[in-house]
Order: structure tokens, then sequence, then C-alpha cells
């Protein structure tokens, strides 16, 4: 047993609370589990497991609840956000949240996204953006890069009949209803960090009340990419990263207020 | 408690919050646009949850996140708006958590225009979305019945962990009668082993459509049958009219079987023996009562506002015991009762044969016209 030849003092790294002990059906060096792990993380940190939603999305994310151990449900592709809201408007004291992927939340969810975060909905979103569909066969995403290969765009995406990707992060951001909408990375342990306090920061927001947040994390898809896990985190951070610069798009003056 | 005038929408909006409705989620379309009018005052002012959607998808899946909590929850929207729903209807079925649905029909296909139609009792009654379900339908003919079976919706929805739709057209949803309405009923939000909350004290719940294990996904169909089953069983609603010594028998549902009533009176001061079987629940269908009913019955005339969709659910009661007349009007245009009168005389003088077919029938009288 590994817990008994750990001593407690030097236990640096464990299991979250929040993280059930499943193996994971992501592909080897897929950045979802990093992801899920900081949801977990973050929600055991601020002590709201007991009172957490998630809405899972349709695409590799769809078995995040076997994940993440709160109460959950599963959405229609893209529905996410619409489901949150239902939910969020019966239970407004509750924690409610979804992390869907770009082809989830930028193409077939746009307009559920964009609304939430007009109306303000008091949701948190976390947005995975790999750039390509990763569940079904490694297709063009909204967030397909230009010259970018996929099984649907094999010669790389032509923006002259296949158009550009969507900069979600930046679009949100002009909505007055958002409250914190921030792009982070997942590519190397300090983007990691970042990203984490990204995610506490978003959910310290509906906590307080104080609108839509959503948190964009590049992340990889060697699988789709057809590169190793570790080529997979250069190119995220070659060209990713260029694409879709990481920074604070939308943060209200009471969310930089909040002492987290 | 007072008769007062009320519009069909509006009052079927102010029984769902008498019902205890607790979150509704809408879009605006005609002619239901008052229903999400009235609750976009109403719902706040109670504090309860209403959000004007940005389509009808949306609305659909705020009413799914809200239906998972096992709240009360409702939308209304007309036919093009209820094609739009059938994605989220079928989630909700394959998840197996409650609903009620106003259906306040118009002309189709398509786009097609804001009069008063039956034209999507199929859709409603048959499923809609893909997968095997069958959501609980009820045809009120009146304000009052639609009001009344308000609280029954939900009472249903809830029992059943299903879909109960309240299926009206135009016709009921914009005009203004006099309604008894019920006295205002609490919020029951009730501790379901399945709903939503956040997982404290207890084992976490989650709700899903999706069934990758082929076997299990199999099991879940059977349970959705097998309460859909008991729903058949126990759930049939009907009203009968002059069927006492009746010889000719007009079955019509909703406001084709309002306008029938006007004709069967109309006949009966003529000395024709006829009477009215007006099924409440379309779905599920009284079949039973329907082949009683042969026994009594020389004919049939079945009346809708749609090319004869009902009509299949009656020769499947009937079986070609006795001839069954059908009689129709589309795309909106509405029946006036001495149409039915004389179809009634029509069959009286020339009844046909059990074996005809009743919808090829009538489709040559009208394009004779």
């Amino acid at each position: 047993m590994v817990a008994t030849i750990i001593n407690p003092e030097n236990l640096v790294y464990a299991r979250p609370k929040g993280f059930t002990d499943t193996p994971s059906h992501y592909c080897p060096g897929c950045t979802h589990g990093t992801a899920h792990r900081l949801v977990a993380e973050v929600l055991e940190e601020m002590n709201v497991l007991d009172k957490a939603i998630g809405v899972a999305p349709v695409g590799c994310a769809v078995f995040a609840y076997n994940y993440i151990d709160t109460d959950f449900v599963q959405a229609a592709h893209g529905r996410a956000p619409a489901m949150a809201t239902g939910i969020k408007r019966v239970w407004p004291d509750r924690v409610v949240f979804s992390y869907q992927g770009d082809g989830d939340l930028a193409s077939i969810g746009m307009a559920e996204t964009v609304h939430a975060a007009a109306r303000g909905e008091n949701i948190t979103i976390i947005f995975i953006n790999n750039a390509i569909y990763g569940m079904t066969g490694g297709q063009m995403a909204p967030t397909t890069l230009p010259g970018m290969k996929t099984t649907s765009s094999p010669n790389g995406r032509d923006v002259e009949t296949q158009g550009y990707p969507i900069r979600m992060a930046e679009l949100l951001a002009t909505l007055d209803g958002a409250g914190y909408i921030v792009r982070r990375s997942l590519h190397d342990p300090a983007n990691i960090r970042k990203a984490k306090k990204a995610i506490r920061t978003a959910f310290e927001a509906q906590v307080h009340g104080l609108g839509f947040s959503l948190v964009e994390l590049l992340s990889t898809c060697n699988t789709g990419w057809g590169v190793t896990p570790i080529q997979s985190l250069a190119w995220l951070e070659e060209h990713m990263i260029p694409a879709f610069p990481l920074g604070d798009y939308k943060i209200a003056p009471e969310v930089a207020a909040l002492k987290i | 408690m007072a008769r007062e005038m009320w519009k069909g929408n509006e009052a079927i909006a102010e029984a769902a919050v008498r019902a205890g409705v607790e979150a509704y989620f809408g879009y605006p379309i005609t002619p239901q646009n008052e229903v999400l009018e009235y609750l976009s005052h109403r719902m706040p002012e109670l504090g309860r949850a209403f959000v004007q959607a940005e389509s009808e998808p949306a609305a659909i899946n705020m009413v799914y996140g809200a239906a998972c909590t096992g709240a009360r929850v409702m939308t209304s929207s007309s036919s093009p708006g209820i094609s739009l729903m059938q994605e989220g209807l079928s989630y909700i079925a394959g998840t197996e958590v409650p609903m009620v649905l106003v259906n306040v029909m118009r002309g189709g296909p398509g786009l097609g225009n804001i009069a008063p139609s039956q034209g999507d009792y199929n859709q409603i009654c048959k499923g809609g979305g893909h997968g095997d379900y069958h959501p609980i339908v009820l045809a009120p003919a009146s304000i009052q019945e639609a009001v009344d079976l308000m609280p029954v919706a939900f009472e249903l929805a809830h029992k059943y962990l299903n879909i109960c739709t309240i299926l009206i057209d135009g016709s009921i949803g914009q005009m203004m009668e006099p309604v008894t309405l019920p006295e205002m009923q609490p919020v029951i939000r009730k501790e379901y082993d399945w709903a939503v909350s956040g997982a404290k004290g207890r084992k976490r719940h989650l709700l899903s459509s999706i069934y990758l294990d082929v076997p299990t996904e199999e099991k879940v169909n059977l349970r959705i049958l097998g309460r859909w089953r008991e729903a058949r069983e126990n759930e049939i609603r009907f009203k009968e009219y002059y069927l006492d010594d009746a010889e000719y028998i007009i079955i019509g549902f909703g406001t084709a079987g309002r306008i029938a009533l006007s004709a069967v009176r109309a006949a009966r001061a003529q000395g024709i023996k006829v009477g009215l079987f007006r099924p409440i629940s379309v779905n599920p269908f009284p079949y039973k009562r329907v082949e009683e009913l042969c026994k009594q019955a020389q004919s049939f005339l079945v009346v809708e506002m749609n090319t004869g969709q009902m009509l299949k659910d009656v020769q499947v009661a009937v079986r070609n015991r006795v001839p069954v007349r059908f009689y129709g009007r589309l795309g909106g245009v509405m029946p006036f009762p001495d149409e039915f009168v004389t179809e009634i005389q029509e069959m009286i003088k020339n009844p046909g044969k059990p074996e005809d077919d009743p919808a090829d029938l009538w489709y040559q009288r009208m394009i004779a016209r």
C-alpha cells in the first residue's frame, strides 16, 4: 500500500479529494487530465465539492464526471451553458460549471456561450482549446490554425474557403455580462500554476456573484495533431500561443478586488 | 372562485404558476408569445426562475438543466420552435427527467403560418426526437380544460419521469373565455434520489443520456418503456358526449373535437343519433374505449385539422370492424360545424365499407372541390 510507506510530513503530492480513483480514458500525453485535476483541486481548496454541479460536454470530456467527483449532468453538444443556466437559476447558491472543448463551445455551442456571457450568467466555464476535434478523430475545429492539417482540412486549413480561427476569450471579453475572461496554457509547470490560479479566480467570481467567468486553456491533442506528447507541448508553445495570446481579457473591477 | 375572462395563453401561464412551476425558459414565437410575456413578470414577482433564451434549442436545454434539479419546470412554443426543441426533448427523455411542454400548434410545414392547426400530432405523440421514447400528451379543447390539466401535467411528468405535453392550437392560445382558475398551490421541491443539488451528505448524482455499454442502454430503454406501459394503463383520459344512444360517433381532439360538439348538437336537432368521443390523452391514446365503441357505432367520422394523423390511431383500434370516414382541414384552416354536419349526413347516406381507406377517399373529395 503506497499510503502506508509515505511519511505524511513528506507528502507533497496526492490525489485531490475531488478527483476519483478512475483510470483515465484520455490518450497518453493529453492535457485534459491536467485541466481536470486543476478543477478538482480548486473545488476542494474552496471547500465547495459538496455544492458544486458540473456540466459535461460532448467531446473527449464527455466523461469528465468519471474523474471530477461532484454532482454532474451531461449536456447535448454545445448546450452546456444553457443547461448550466437552467441549474444555476434553480440553485443560485450552488457552484455550477461546465467543461467544454473548442468544437462544443465555439462551434455548435457558440450561441449558448455568447448569450450566457451576455446575460452575465453566474456560471464558470473551463474551455479547452486544442485547435481540433479530438473525439471524432481530428477534424477541423473553429480554433484550427490557418494552414493546420486536420482530417477535414487535409491540405491545411485554407482560410479562403474554410475561414479563420475564432479567438473566444477576446470575443467574450467585449460583453458587459462577462466578469472574468482569461486565457492560460497547460504546456509547462509554470503555466499550469497560472492556469490553476485563474480557475480559482473564476470560481471565486461565481461564488461572489460577479457574473460570467471563463478560463480558456490552450491544450494539446497529440493524437489528433499526429505528434508525440512532448512534441505537442512544443507545438502549442510555438504555434498556438502566437495565434491565441495568453492574458487577461476581461477582469471586472469587483473580480480584481477579490482577495485570493 | 370567480369566473374571469382570460386569454388562453395567459390562463395557461397562470395555471402553471399556481401548479407550482419553479422555472420557465422560452423563446418568442407566435401564437404562444403571451405565455412567455406573462411569465416574464409573474415568475420574478414570485422569486421564481424565468429566462428568455436566445433560441429554442437553448430554452429546452435550460429546461433540461433545471429538470435535472427535480424542480417543476416548463417551456412553451409553437410548431417550428417545437421542431428546434426536439434534440433537447430526446435528451430529457433519455435522461429520464420530468418536464412540461406547452405546444400551441400553428399551420405548417416549414414556416407555415400563425393560424391554428393540428399538424404536429404525429411529431408530438410519436416522439419527434431521436430514439425510443413516448411522451405523455394531453389535448384540451377549451381554456378551462387546459387550466385544469396544468397541475395534472406536472404530476404526470414527475410520476413517470417523462415529458408531459399540453397540446393545443393557436385558437385556444389566442381566444378569450371565462375560466375559473385553481387556488395557488405551494411550490413542491421533492428530495429526489436522482436530482442534482450538490452532493452534501450523500453520494453524488450523475444524470446523463449516454450509455456506451450497449446492454445497459437496452436496459434503460426497457425501463423507459416500463414506465410508459404503466402510464398507458393508468392515464387514459377522454370525454364523451351524447353517446348513450348514438348510432354514429365523431372522434376529434382539441379544437376539432370542440367544433365537432357544435356539429353533433346541430345534427341531433335534425334527429340524427350522433355522439362525440373526444380523446384528451392523445398519448396514451384511448384505443380500448374506441374498440368498445365499435360495438355501438354503425360508423365513425374522424375530424382533424391535419391530413389524418390521429385517424391512424383510430384505425388501429377499429381494425376494420366498422367503416371509418375522415374529414380534415389543413394548413391553418379552421373547419366550421356545418362542414362536419354535411360529413355526418354524407356518412349516413353512404357509409362505405370497413376496409375503405378514409384518408384516400377524403383526399379525392378535397381535390375534386
